[in-house]
């Protein structure tokens, strides 16, 4: 009985939704009000037992009804965090200053390296490395016109967001070339967007016509 | 007529593409897939695991993306349960709890799969780096109970599970910025094997990682779900939603090609 009437709700809210192809009416307004609401209080309940619950109030429990006294030192975390709401209180608004300038120096402290290496450093070697496997004779045909068209796009995409030099000339020609290649990865990028939401509208069908209709 | 057809009304089109879901979805047509090579490479890695090895998986999307995703999720932990390898579920984000956790539940009861010996289900901890780095030292630090509240160190399959040098393999099942995450702090910090499959809106980005080797294997959307599915030998929601979207596609294109020779003649006309 509840599954049919889990099923009878999602497929009014599925065609609420799709209603919106139509106009923007109070049925799409609805559906969607209600998707936020159920989307926001379903995630701070989780963040509360999955975050909160074990990782700050557990240890304060535990220290004082278990004598397990480490978990104070949960307290200074708590009180940091706690700044956040500083802001609630104009005269003392400032506070949330320290939370914020902790969150941002850890974060880039931990970032800064990592993403280096990865987005950067192994990016360059990815593009590279291919060369001392031709100069290795480790590569066909195939593959070296592949290295060499890869290190190409490279250089002309970077050389099309250089702006420290006027795109005229060998700099603009190398640019124009960029151009093509962000062109093609633009391309491929909506392809495969068409793709991913055709899946959603597939889906749906799938639902509507099978679970709620029976039709297939 | 070149007129009318620049400006055909976008719901003449809602419609086009409705009707070319809707009547193969009716007809049950097929059409043949291909399998990729980022897609076999992922099996490849799966299918030569050792009995008793570990795969992680992160089931880092919502509903909004389960249409893609979850054919994917599926085909992979059947494929790791026939080949007797160990999942562990986990997310790092809220939407992704009771997905990941009905997902393994689904497949374990098809193939008897057991809760805490050939399976277990982390769920969601809020904060995605220091989860991600917490769980490189040791897991039970960020995870110190399942997603039903059962202390890891009472679970078997934990047992010998400390860190990610116990795991042979991370799959990051994504609809956003995760498989960066996992790549930035856990493949460059910890050097852990990963493996992604990601919505057709992210697929993109994530070519530059399987080429440098940072991704092991990567699979595309829906696509990527059918091919594992061929992979396995399971013909599922990914097939039968490929086929579909094959039509959908030939449409797309169709409109495409239209929209353009209508604007070159428009504007040849023009001048």
């Amino acid at each position: 009985m509840w599954e049919l009437i889990g099923i009878w709700l999602a497929a009014l809210l599925t065609l609420c939704i799709f209603s919106f192809l139509y106009r923007d009416n109070p049925f799409y307004r609805f559906a969607e009000h209600l998707f936020v609401g159920v989307s926001v209080g379903y995630g701070i309940v989780l963040t509360v037992h999955q975050g909160l619950i074990p990782f700050a109030w557990n240890p304060l429990r535990d220290a004082f009804t278990q004598q397990q006294w480490i978990g104070l030192v949960k307290i200074i975390p708590i009180c940091i965090g706690a700044l956040f709401f500083a802001r609630l209180f104009p005269a003392h608004g400032w506070l949330i200053r320290y939370p914020i300038a902790i969150l941002i120096g850890v974060g880039s402290g931990l970032a800064i390296p990592n993403v280096m290496r990865a987005d950067i450093f192994e990016q360059v070697l990815g593009t590279l490395t291919p060369f001392a496997q031709i100069h290795a004779g480790e590569l066909d045909p195939f593959q070296i016109f592949g290295a060499i068209l890869m290190l190409l796009g490279v250089i002309s995409t970077l050389t099309y967001f250089f702006f420290s030099v006027e795109h005229r000339g060998v700099v603009g020609g190398v640019s124009k070339i960029g151009i093509v290649f962000l062109m093609i990865g633009f391309g491929s990028a909506f392809g495969n967007t068409v793709m991913g939401r055709v899946s959603l509208l597939i889906q749906r069908v799938d639902f509507l016509l099978a679970d709620w209709l029976h039709l297939i | 007529m070149i007129e009318k057809l620049m400006n055909i009304d976008r719901r003449i089109v809602f419609i086009l593409v409705g009707l070319a879901v809707i009547i193969p979805s009716l007809l049950s047509v097929s059409f043949p897939i291909t399998v990729s090579q980022p897609t076999r490479s992922t099996y490849d890695y799966i299918e030569s695991l050792p009995t008793g090895s570990t795969l992680m998986i992160g089931f880092n999307y919502g509903p909004s993306s389960l249409a893609e995703l979850h054919p994917m999720a599926e085909a992979v932990i059947h494929h790791c349960f026939q080949q007797k390898v160990r999942v562990i579920g986990m997310t790092l984000l809220p939407d992704g709890a009771t997905l990941g956790d009905d997902m393994l539940r689904k497949v374990a009861d098809e193939t008897g799969a057991i809760y805490g010996e050939d399976y277990v289900y982390l769920g969601f901890r809020p904060g995605a780096t220091q989860v991600l780095l917490g769980m490189g030292t040791a897991i039970d630090s960020v995870f110190e109970a399942d997603y039903a509240k059962t202390p890891l160190a009472e679970i078997p399959m934990m047992a010998d599970i400390t860190n990610y040098e116990q795991i042979d393999l991370v799959l990051d099942l994504a609809s956003g910025s995760s498989t960066e995450w996992w790549i930035v702090y856990t493949n460059t910090r910890y050097n852990q094997q990963i493996a992604a499959g990601v919505t057709g809106v992210i697929v993109s980005q994530m070519y530059p990682y399987l080429q440098t080797k940072q991704l092991i294997g990567l699979m595309p959307g829906l696509l990527g779900a059918a091919e594992y599915e061929k992979l396995i030998g399971r013909p599922a929601k990914g097939t039968e939603g490929m086929s579909i979207q094959s039509f959908a596609h030939l449409l797309v294109v169709g409109l495409v090609i239209l929209g353009n020779i209508a604007f070159f003649i428009q504007r040849r006309q023009a001048e």
